[in-house]
């Protein structure tokens, strides 16, 4: 079975029997990683750029690894290392990476809409892997597999998603993910920080932490972005920590199971308390294990042939 | 030369008449309207209008040339023939050039400029403040007497409050209207679209309503307070329009404008990251756009503007956030007013006719504008009631191609525009 698409472009078009092909198919990825030789031939002879305008060393690494462990040619660009500099735009890029060939790329781009631009000029597969406060759907993704590993089903859990809702990316694919799979989503954090009518996507503001980590399964913790608040988007950092922090204390009123994620990189001590992060509860490893067990799967998923199992040899 | 236009449906809301008849043109003028006008002893080129409508050229109040400074995007030869395309025989230009036209050499310039290689009229508006930096009145008055039409800073809201007060005040002197582009920067932020669900939902970055209203809001507080014509440019939500409506309810002499794409999209549009779809203020949601088109209905806004923002296709063929704002408008207007408005019933054919013609000519004071009395000028624009066509971009006699409209069909299309008795544009071309 395939994606019948061309593009992942977010989870807002994809259905809840998409997302859970490519959770079952990043299974036996994982299997792949957890191996000796993490070597399978499903990619081999295909590119795969991975073109980021923005630095992440955390995404770009896994989608290399993710290419790399099923033998697909990866290369990076990012705008401080190549000819992807300012002036040059996203069309020009687009007609380079069509006459390299390319079988996907991979873009990280500052703009919300960027790669559905990329992706009407190229005839290659486009993953999204962040643009602008949009989508972000590895991220949510590799959560959802993780949340469905530990808890066994995404339905019917109480998922609080805390942070700065406005300016997130993993907010809203998670959103448009969960609520697909059934899961009941919240969303916390300061009122000007909050996405305007987000209710009608599904998920409940919560401006009270105790309130929004109420019963809930799952907490996941949006890394906070500190310069917004030169911006004046909320007062102090440490006003912010003492409201919105999320602490062993604070997790009190969640369920007795609760997992914690976190996107990383994490601010310790401000959106999350050194002591959550390092908990039983956190589950901020295996998002990253994950991470790339749900890129190797979208990239066969969109590009690969082959059986998946088959050992490289 | 002289021209007859013979058998067509004349509207002339000015005059209330809406018959089949002919219009003679002489010497530039309008000559005579009625029926069977008998033209057999002069030398006279002749229209066959029969199954045509004949209506008096209409005027866009609302469009950027963008010459000086800015010939890349449009010039005033390339901006007047896309007015002639759409059926304007006048349009009035913003000063937001480079340099701004704050000053009489420039007007000056513009009206050479206009004469020498423009198709149809351009009546200049002269900047607020000098270089439209909001800090220092320009020289209104010079700008006047060198034929300024209005004054305005469109694209930067004038900030400072005691400056647009004395800037509507030293207006009146000469009783020309000041053209408010209402925006508050500070609450734009850095907004691409209108903010809502839809922003939320497409992760851009929205502008408050509030942004546009607060303004509107203070500038009928300030012409209530001095008295001035205030002409508020493309309103486009449901609190603005509200504002003026009840502006009016007090007597000021305030007026209002929309755009063709203001009531016809809604900020759903920009679902696709088509960067024609950004403007300035930003689409709005399906609720605005009823209310523009009851402020329209009600004549809470008086006229219809196009607003036509040439950008070149460099600037726009970029990520959303990075494009400039605006939409191009001229050649698309007349069949979006008639789809939007005349066939779904807001207006009927005299009442829309009427935004583009003697309304606007009213309130800006354009002398034999507007009309189709008798020794007013012979602009005349006739439209093809069966033509329908696919807007493409090839065809556009604007250098940009900037319009969210592409490849949507369009019907009740300008066949003829004419401009003092001299046919500019036959059967879609010029
Ligand atoms: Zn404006
Ligand atoms: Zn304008």
């Amino acid at each position: 079975m395939s994606l019948n698409r061309k593009d992942l472009l977010g989870l807002k078009d994809l259905t809840a029997d998409e997302i859970t092909l490519i959770l079952d198919t990043a299974e036996p990825m994982k299997e792949i990683i957890q191996r000796q030789i993490k070597k399978v031939p499903t990619m081999r002879g295909k590119a795969v750029v991975n073109l980021f305008y923005e630095p992440s060393t955390r995404t770009r690494t896994s989608f290399e690894l993710a290419g790399k462990y099923m033998s697909a040619d990866t290369i990076n660009i990012s705008t401080s290392t190549s000819s992807v500099v300012k002036g040059e735009s996203l069309k020009d890029t687009a007609k380079t990476i069509e006459v390299m060939g390319t079988d996907v790329v991979i873009l990280r781009h500052p703009v919300a809409g960027a790669p559905h631009i990329l992706a009407r000029h190229v005839s290659a597969s486009v993953i999204n892997a962040g643009d602008g406060a949009h989508e972000h759907p590895t991220q949510a993704l590799l959560d959802m597999y993780t949340i469905r590993e530990k808890k066994g089903t995404l339905a019917g859990l109480r998922v609080a998603i805390v942070g700065d809702i406005l300016h997130s990316r993993v907010a809203r694919s998670n959103i448009f993910g969960l609520t697909k799979m059934g899961s009941e989503v919240r969303v916390v954090g300061p009122a000007t920080l909050m996405a305007p009518e987000i209710e009608k996507m599904g998920a409940k503001p919560y401006y009270n932490l105790e309130e929004g980590l109420q019963d809930a399964d799952v907490v996941m913790v949006l890394r906070l972005q500190l310069e917004r608040q030169q911006k004046g988007l909320f007062p102090t950092i440490r006003e912010y920590a003492r409201i919105f922090g999320v602490t062993k204390d604070r997790l009190k009123v969640a369920s007795p199971d609760v997992i914690v994620m976190h996107p990383g990189p994490m601010n310790r001590g401000v959106e999350i308390a050194p002591d959550v992060a390092d908990s039983v509860e956190a589950v901020i490893n295996e998002q990253v294990t994950n991470g790339v067990a749900v890129r190797m799967a979208l990239l066969y998923l969109l590009a690969g042939g082959g059986n998946p199992h088959e050992p490289a040899n | 030369m002289n021209l007859l236009i013979r058998g067509g449906r004349v509207v002339d809301p000015a005059n209330n008449m809406d018959q089949v008849a002919d219009i003679y043109i002489t010497n530039g003028k309008i000559a005579s309207v009625g029926a069977q006008i008998d033209v057999s002893r002069h030398d006279c080129e002749v229209i066959d209008a029969q199954g045509k409508w004949v209506f008096p050229g209409f005027i866009d109040m609302h469009v950027h040339l963008r010459e000086p400074g800015y010939e890349a995007k449009e010039t005033i030869a390339t901006g007047t023939r896309a007015a002639a395309r759409g059926g304007f025989t006048s349009v009035a230009c913003m000063p937001n050039t480079n340099p701004v036209i704050d000053n009489r050499a420039l007007v000056e310039f513009v009206k050479a400029k206009a004469l020498a290689e423009g198709v149809v009229h351009v009546f200049p508006i002269g900047a607020i403040t000098k270089g439209s930096r909001g800090e220092e009145l320009a020289e209104i008055g010079d700008m006047y007497q060198a034929g300024a039409i209005a004054i305005s800073d469109d694209g930067q809201p004038v900030a400072n409050a005691q400056l647009m007060r004395l800037a509507m005040q030293y207006a009146m002197m000469f009783d020309i209207p000041i053209i408010s582009h209402c925006e508050d920067k500070q609450l734009v932020a850095d907004g691409v679209m209108n903010e809502g669900y839809c922003s939320t939902l497409f992760g851009l970055r929205g502008i408050t309503r509030a942004a546009e209203e607060i303004m509107v809001a203070r500038d009928i507080l300030l012409a209530e307070v001095t008295g001035a014509k205030l002409h508020i440019a493309h309103v486009s939500t449901r609190g603005s329009v509200e504002l003026v409506r009840m502006a009016k309810k007090k007597g000021l002499r305030v007026t209002a404008e929309a755009t063709p794409h203001h009531f016809t999209l809604t900020e759903e549009a920009v679902g696709n990251y088509d960067t024609s779809t950004k403007v300035n203020p930003p689409l709005r949601s399906a609720e605005d756009v009823q209310a523009v088109k009851e402020g329209l209905k009600d004549g809470t806004i008086d006229i219809i503007a196009t607003d036509h923002a040439p950008h070149t296709v460099e600037e726009k063929d970029v990520e959303y956030n990075y494009a400039p704002f605006g939409m191009i408008g001229l050649e698309t207007a007349w069949g979006l007013i008639y789809e939007e408005l005349v066939e779904k019933g807001i207006l009927d054919l005299k009442e829309a006719v009427a935004k583009l013609t003697v309304r606007p000519a009213a309130i800006f004071g354009l002398q034999g504008k507007g009309s189709l009395t008798v020794g007013y000028d012979g602009d005349i624009t006739i439209i093809d009631p069966a033509l329908e066509e696919t807007v493409n971009p090839d065809n556009f006699a604007s250098k940009a191609r900037n319009s969210a409209f592409i490849g949507r069909r369009l019907k009740a299309l300008p066949v003829y525009t004419i401009v003092q008795g001299k046919i500019v544009m036959n059967n879609r071309t010029l």
